[in-house]
């Protein structure tokens, strides 16, 4: 009762809906640790799930401090570049503080999810090969000095992307996906290939885990999508509407290629074309009609399940294949914005089709050659930072046992009697009782 | 008495094992085996990048049986396993010096 005053503006059911959303997009990086945990070899499968879970710990921690502050804070110079130090530490908002219909505690929360998922997905580039200290020093230094400015740029009111430039990304396909495959790609040449790549095979070792997580992905990309409506209402249902639409022709457009040019649908190739798609519909969602996402998700199907073999060609080891295909596919969604867009979506620019011109579409490609070339010029610059002050790649024989056993003492499976991790042959050396005992 | 070997596809193991049953084999032993012969395994496609697997699985068996009886008892392993595609295995048989019951310390044809 006390706080009735202080309500007043509050939308209980656009609030409802940005609590559940927040929940789903937070699901999505447990759903990414699987989805990648599967894809690398029995060895590192631990380490490549943990890379995921501890940037859930560091990235919150680094936004609720400052992070949140420098990306949606009043704009510091007028500039558009990066926002204030008014709320370190989230001072001066409280639970009755409104950012729009929703209360600001609610935003900054649902915001820092997208901030640790697009941490979590450049792991995907690294996979294998890295130290884990160094993945946790430079997830904190690379959330505040790249993901932080750009979601500022992007998301902001007072962002240049977004205010002076007027390029349209309704949730993430710059700030998150453009970002973390540039991101990813920068990485990958600061650490080198795997210790034989493009010699030895390589092979996902459960896909099963794959596909459980390329579904609490797809899943959670609800709430990613619809959730950025800020609100319970139509633009929300479109935007759900298109995500379902695109990630669903991104599957097909995937199978299609696949068929044709090796033979057989893959499982792998249905999860990585449903992700495909639901990453170029991503800045698109809110702005193509359903006609746009269906063509959009096929595009980013059929493009991405070509362009996972660009690594191979040009020899950088990513891994997972974060830039065939978050980057790509991110830029995909971007840039067709400029195609598809609709006023009846946007509530004013238009994209070719509609008749607006080339200007949306120019607007977008700035958009996109700005993201991606800070993101990778910034991520290069961090990694070569920490890889001379503390070393980034794991030594040659932690690579070679497998991350699992060299850094976290642990191995995923018990594969029988004579592997890691066996029950017959495990001799208890000591139990936390006699450490008690003996201290 | 010979040791009979048998390397055969591991969906077979059933049948072989029916079939052994039946020709009044009792005993055998069953490894989990890996390797190739002429077809060199199987190809795997992930992301549009093709892997050469070399070594597929295989199943082991292996049963002692007298001599006598060895030529048959490989016959109806063979008839058990074949599916008549490449990759079906193989079948030899080596003599055997000795062998001991280790539950009674039988020793010969008494402990088979």
């Amino acid at each position: 009762m006390l706080l009735a005053d202080s309500t007043a503006g509050l939308d209980t059911g656009d609030t409802a809906w940005l609590l559940a959303s927040t929940a789903l997009v937070l699901l999505m990086t447990p759903g990414l640790a699987l989805f990648y945990g599967g894809m690398v070899r029995t060895k590192s499968v631990l380490n490549m799930i943990m890379m995921s879970f501890v940037s859930i710990a560091v990235v919150t921690v680094v936004w609720l401090v400052a992070g949140y502050s420098l990306a949606f804070g009043p704009d510091a110079g007028g500039w558009g570049l990066i926002g204030g130090l008014d709320h370190l530490g989230m001072a001066g908002i409280s639970p009755t503080s409104l950012t729009g219909h929703v209360p600001t505690l609610l935003f900054a929360t649902f915001q820092l999810t997208f901030a640790i998922i697009t941490a979590a997905l450049i792991s995907g580039a690294v996979a294998d090969r890295t130290r884990f200290g160094a993945w946790v020093t430079f997830i904190a230094v690379w959330t505040l000095l790249v993901y932080v400015p750009v979601a500022h740029w992007v998301f902001s009111p007072g962002g240049w992307v977004l205010a002076k430039l007027g390029a349209l990304d309704y949730a993430g396909g710059t700030v998150v996906e453009v970002n973390c495959g540039a991101s990813g790609l920068a990485l990958a040449l600061v650490l080198g290939p795997r210790i034989g790549f493009r010699k030895e095979a390589m092979r996902p070792h459960n896909l099963p885990l794959v596909l459980l997580g390329a579904g609490l992905l797809w899943f959670g990309w609800f709430g990613f999508n619809a959730g950025s409506a800020l609100g319970a209402n139509g633009t929300a249902a479109a935007v759900l509407l298109n995500t379902q639409a695109a990630g669903c022709t991104g599957l097909l457009g995937w199978l299609l290629v696949e068929k044709r040019r090796d033979g057989h649908a893959t499982t792998l190739g249905a999860a990585s074309g449903a992700v495909a798609g639901l990453v170029a519909i991503t800045p698109s969602c809110g702005s193509v009609s359903l006609l746009g996402a269906l063509v959009i998700g096929l595009a980013a199907g059929v493009v991405c399940s070509y362009a996972v073999s660009w690594k191979f060609r040009f020899g950088f080891d990513d891994s997972l294949d974060v830039v065939g295909v978050h980057f790509v596919a991110g830029v995909i969604g971007t840039v067709l914005i400029g195609v598809f867009a609709t006023a009846v979506m946007t509530g004013g620019p238009e994209g070719l089709l509609s008749g607006g011109g080339l200007a949306l579409a120019g607007k977008q490609l700035v958009a996109v050659l700005a993201v991606g070339g800070y993101a990778f010029g910034a991520t290069y610059g961090i990694g070569l930072v920490i890889d001379r002050l503390m070393g980034f790649r794991a030594s040659a024989e932690h690579e070679l046992t497998g991350l699992d056993l060299a850094v976290h003492a642990e191995t995923a499976y018990d594969h029988g009697v004579l592997g890691h991790g066996t029950t017959a042959h495990a001799t208890v050396l000591a139990h936390p009782s006699d450490k008690a005992a003996t201290a | 008495m010979k040791l009979i070997t048998a390397v055969v596809k591991p969906f077979k193991l059933d049948e072989v094992k029916t079939a052994l049953q039946e020709r009044g084999v009792h005993g055998l032993t069953v490894t989990e085996a890996s390797g190739y012969g002429r077809q060199h395994g199987h190809t795997e496609v992930y992301r549009g990048a093709e892997y050469r697997i070399d070594l597929v699985p295989k199943v082991r068996i292996e049963v002692v049986v007298e001599d006598e009886v060895a030529d048959e008892v490989m016959d109806t392993i063979v008839t058990a396993a074949r599916t008549g595609k490449i990759g079906d295995g193989k079948v030899w048989s080596v003599p055997v010096d000795g062998i001991v019951r280790v539950r009674t310390g039988e020793r010969g044809p008494d402990a088979v």
